[in-house]
């Protein structure tokens, strides 16, 4: 089961690797992404809403179905919310297999999804004093559903 | 029936929540949905464009025609934006 964590706090990317694994000698490679809020356009700030309880369900879910898509040693999903200006870290993805294809792809695979199904809001916040929601992107949406195809076969292309 | 609004939804209706009991005819999201737009000047803007809102019943994502019952958990939101 994968370790999932939705706070407030910054998370640090390699005690979580540490912590994945730790104990363990079957693990061939990990993976991970870290998203960061970028300054667009005078962002002074995102804030990130949630539904507690519902939110870690989602990921939950989302993190079980890469589980049985692909044979992984460790995950672990920490998405943060509140206050976060320019720079500051929100989501961390990390997989761990005992191959490298495994851990990648499921790694791309969870950003994927929980873009598209793990119940966050951003509100961005602007030097000038605006304030907006960002609205949902249909190439998120394209991006998950690419999963929706079982996986191609490798070739040379 | 316990409500969460989230988001933009939450901003417009003014609240983060509400118990309601809407008449027993009241049975799926789509018919809850009608019923809360009538209930405030705020809900109705927060549910004009019925396509922008997104729900869950019970922290399930749910489709307009999913039943719905007394007791039941039940989230509006706009189309979500993590990662």
């Amino acid at each position: 089961m994968a370790t999932v964590r939705v706070q407030q706090a910054p998370f640090d990317l390699g005690a979580e690797a540490a912590l994945l694994a730790a104990g363990r000698t079957d693990i061939g490679g990990m993976a991970s992404f870290v998203g960061l809020c970028r300054a667009d356009d005078g962002l002074a700030a995102l804030t990130l809403e949630h539904y507690p309880g519902m939110t870690e369900r989602a990921i939950q879910a989302i993190a079980a179905q890469a589980e049985a898509r692909w044979p992984l040693t460790g995950c672990t999903v920490i998405h943060r919310v509140g206050r976060l200006p320019p720079g500051e870290q929100i989501v961390l993805v990390l997989t761990a297999s005992s191959h490298r294809a495994a851990a990648l792809e499921s790694c791309a695979f969870l950003i994927d999804w929980l873009k598209t199904r793990a119940p966050f809001w951003k509100r961005e916040e602007f030097a000038d004093g605006r304030e907006r929601w960002v609205e949902a992107k249909a190439e998120d949406d394209a991006a998950a559903s690419r999963w929706d195809a079982p996986a191609p076969l490798r070739d040379d292309h | 029936m316990n409500i969460l609004y989230f988001a933009w939804v939450r901003q417009k209706i003014g609240r983060a929540g509400e118990e309601v009991s809407p008449p027993p005819e009241v049975t799926t999201v789509a018919a809850l949905v009608d019923w809360l737009a009538a209930q405030s000047p705020g809900h109705a803007d927060a549910f004009a464009n019925r396509r922008t809102i997104r729900c869950a019943v019970n922290q399930e994502f749910a489709t307009p025609d999913q039943v719905v019952k007394p007791g039941d958990e039940i989230a509006f939101f706009p189309p979500v934006t993590g990662g």
